[in-house]
Order: C-alpha cells, then structure tokens, then sequence
C-alpha cells in the first residue's frame, strides 16, 4: 500500500473520531477543542490535495480567528446549564445521520468520478495560480464578498451591543 | 494516489455528523459548531474534485466559502449573545415565541 494511502487512512480515522467528540461531548469547551483538532486535520488533506495556500488559510481563518471567536463566546456566556439527554431524539437524529450518510456516500461513489487524477501542473495550486484566478476570473464575487464582510461586521456590532 | 470516491466518502460522513449535531445538540452554541463541520466537509469535496480534475476554480469556491462561513459564525454567535441577554438560556427548544 502506497504511504499516501495509509496516511490518508489515519488522518480519517482521526477526523472522524474528532467530529463525533465535537457533536458527543457534554463540555462545550471540550466540543470547540475538539473542532480544532478537526479543522487542522482537514487542513492537512487540504495540502495532500496539492491546495498548501487553502490549507495555510483554513489554519488561518478557520482554527484561528473563528475558533477564538468561539471560544470567547463561551466564556463571556459561561452556560452551565446541563441539556438534558433525551434517548429518543439522540436515536432518530442518528439514525436520520446515518441514511443520510449512505444515501450521499452511494450517490457520491457511483463510479463516474474519475480514478486516476489529471496530472497537475508544477504550479498546481500555488498562491500564484489561485491569485491569478481569484483576481481575473471570479474578481465580481471577490468583490462582493467584502461587501458581504462589512455588512457581516456591522450586523455583528449591532446586534451585540447593549441596549441603552 | 488516493482515489476521489475515498475522500467524497469521508465528507459524506463528516457532512452527516455535522447533520446529527444541528438535529440533537440542544446547545445553540454546538449547533453553530456542528454547522462549521457540515461547511468543511462541502470544503473538502471542493478540494478533492479540484485536484483530480486540475481545476483551480474548486480553491478559489473554498475562498468564497471560508469568507461566508467566517460572516455566518460572527452573526449567528452575535444573535446567540443577544438571545442569552434576554431569555437566560442557550436552549434552542425554548425560543419558541414563533411556533405555531
């Protein structure tokens, strides 16, 4: 078996496991470390993907700045009320999980996806080619996500602040 | 090389742990979480296509959709700040003054 076989084994191995502790766990501060350690595993499938600048951003964005924003929220709330845990719900949410999880899994490996993958490029996913494409194809919606960013940000600040 | 089909099997699971988080947390704040983990599962099919069909068009949707999620987190968790102000609870089984 290839090294870039086992590896991917273990990695999802590990990634699953953390995702179950990030929906199982009954300590929501436990739940958010958990969600980090599933954001850096999939960050590093982002570069086995041959994607290093995706995967420096997803370390960036996503187990920096909003795993702290997370974080923050929990603290300055403090909720320590325990949920109850009612067997029923628990067992028709997975079970409703798991016919999910088969029917996309079948859809999704119906043989039509391409095996080998195309040979990429030497170039093939360096800041300079997503740059590039970022900035001459797709630069409309690069723009209106920053228009998205600001309404996002005064949304944020007006919903939080304090009444007078 | 890792075929494609191993890697859509493996967000298709995530996806759906991410499904069981949304249906039975009774926690607004792991809802939001387990929302997260659905949007990294759809990043990682994104990828995943991207590299086997040499298409640099999947990473920059990945781009788009980090900066969507980072907007979703900073509003959903403003309104769950503003909730637990009024209503003293995270529970989303008590927001209810909607329901029919």
């Amino acid at each position: 078996m290839d090294a870039s076989v086992i590896l991917f084994y273990v990695i999802s191995v590990l990634l699953v496991l953390s995702s179950l502790m990030v929906v199982f766990l009954r300590n929501v501060v436990h739940c958010a470390l958990a969600l980090v350690v599933a954001l850096f595993l999939i960050a590093i499938l982002f570069v086995m993907l041959h994607a290093p600048m995706v995967g420096v951003l997803q370390v960036l964005v996503y187990a920096g700045a909003i795993m702290v924003l997370f974080l923050f929220v929990i603290m300055f709330l403090n909720p320590t009320a325990s949920e109850p845990r009612r067997k029923l719900w628990w067992g028709f949410g997975s079970a409703a999980a798991l016919l999910l999880a088969a029917s996309l899994a079948a859809l999704l490996s119906n043989g039509e996806a391409p095996a080998d993958p195309v040979t990429a490029t030497e170039t093939f996913g360096s800041p300079e080619t997503l740059a590039k494409s970022l900035f001459t194809d797709f630069v409309l919606p690069f723009e209106i996500t920053s228009v998205l960013l600001l309404v996002a940000i005064i949304g944020a600040v007006v919903l939080a602040k304090r009444e007078p | 090389m890792v075929p494609l089909d191993y890697y859509l099997i493996l967000s298709a699971v995530i996806f759906a742990i991410g499904v069981i988080g949304v249906l039975v947390r009774r926690n607004l704040i792991v809802v939001l979480m387990s929302i997260e983990l659905m949007l990294n599962a759809v990043n990682l099919t994104f990828i995943a296509f991207s590299r086997y069909l040499a298409s640099m068009q999947g990473q920059v949707v990945v781009i788009f959709v980090m900066a969507v999620a980072a907007a979703e987190a900073v509003i959903g968790l403003a309104i769950v700040i503003s909730v637990f102000r009024h209503r003293r609870t995270l529970d989303p089984q008590e927001m209810q003054l909607l329901k029919w």
